[in-house]
């Protein structure tokens, strides 16, 4: 027991001093939204996922020193209508059985300016991986810290409607995503 | 009612607007009716998205043209009826009259029912048409139902118009079709 606790201090010590690595903030997912809008022959469908995970260490004084993860359940997709989403789980759309998860993770965070944020890192769907870049903005209201921001996927670069879909006439390439995520446990602003 | 003025009698045929407009739409409304009816047996592909966003904006194109159409009828008389006898004159009138109410109530369902189950309508792709109903599951359900019937009620009406049209080209031998046709020069 003393030996665990020794470490523990330790394993604390380091990683505040040494490594200086901001604690783990946790996401509400109550609170929490993705969705994403795409274009149908020239019709804008709204779409969310209800099922995602975020791991975030960030400091706001220190940008640069966090770190985000983030994970997609690609199989709670909703796109209103149920034939729809049970069409988005086959292999021409999402593949969810075979790849369940999309995830992201940051490979380097800068401030641009105050609450903004330029996040960039590898996002993860069906296998292939882009760099992308996401402008988020910060806002603290008690606890609660909520992050929002967007980007636009290019639907194609992940297979995401291959085949007899691939036509951009019919569903565009460019898909807006769009999040707001709550937290809590993040350090001020 | 066609208004009664002393100096001017009714006209003996359809005017060549009246004309343009009755088969112009005539042709719409049959391409979008058996469109509407083809397209919703076929599975989730993008044969079915396109035939779906053409049927809509042939559906709204034929809103928006029955809306001149009516306009322009209620400022053009149309030629007085032909001797026959008074419950089919009256028959006659009472179709006519549906057959305009539908032609305005078929489209508007289908255009909220779209509203409904969250596709709202860009017509032909380009301009994006207000939604008037709330994106709903249940409401959308009721209206996709709603839309139907009209359609088949609409397509009965055709029926009841072609057949009496019918009747009195091919039985009275009145010319009554006539009126409707494109003049000879």
């Amino acid at each position: 027991m003393r030996t665990f606790v020794a470490i523990a201090v330790l394993a604390m010590a380091a990683s505040s001093t040494v490594f200086a690595q901001p604690k783990p903030a946790q996401l509400v997912p109550a609170q929490s939204e993705l969705s994403f809008t795409s274009k149908q022959m020239g019709v804008p469908v709204d779409g969310k996922f209800k099922r995602f995970d975020a791991q975030l260490a960030f400091d706001p004084k220190q940008p640069e020193a966090g770190q985000v993860a983030f994970s997609i359940d690609l199989a709670s997709v909703t796109l209103g209508a149920p034939e729809v989403e049970a069409e988005l789980a086959k292999a021409i759309w999402f593949d969810s059985k075979k790849t369940p998860q999309a995830s992201f993770a940051s490979t380097a965070i800068k401030a641009t300016g105050p609450g903004k944020y330029e996040v960039a890192g590898k996002l993860t769907i069906k296998g292939q991986t882009r760099e992308i870049v996401v402008p988020i903005t910060l806002a603290q209201a008690g606890s609660a810290t909520t992050a929002t921001g967007g980007f636009v996927l290019k639907r194609l670069e992940f297979k995401i409607g291959d085949g007899e879909w691939a036509d951009t006439s019919m569903v565009a390439n460019d898909v807006q995503v769009k999040f707001k995520l709550s937290f809590t446990g993040l350090s001020p602003l | 009612m066609p208004r009664i003025t002393p100096t001017a009698s009714p006209p003996s045929r359809y005017g060549t607007v009246a004309i343009a407009f009755h088969w112009l739409l005539a042709l719409a409304i049959i391409v979008a009716f058996s469109v509407g009816f083809y397209m919703s047996e076929l599975p989730f592909s993008p044969d079915r998205l396109k035939l779906y966003n053409y049927h809509k904006w042939a559906g709204v194109t034929i809103l928006a043209l029955s809306a001149l159409r009516l306009l322009w009828r209620l400022a053009h008389r149309p030629p007085a009826d032909l001797p026959m006898p008074a419950w089919q004159a009256k028959a006659a009138h009472l179709t006519h009259g549906l057959l305009y109410a539908l032609f305005f109530a078929v489209p508007l369902a289908g255009w909220a029912y779209s509203s409904a189950a969250g596709f709202p309508i860009v017509w032909f792709g380009v301009l994006p048409l207000p939604d008037f109903v709330p994106q709903d599951k249940a409401l959308a359900e009721t209206l996709k139902e709603l839309h139907g019937w009209l359609a088949y009620g609409l397509a009965a009406l055709v029926l009841v118009h072609i057949a009496g049209a019918l009747k009195h080209h091919l039985i009275d031998k009145d010319g009554l079709l006539l009126r409707m046709m494109p003049s000879r020069p």
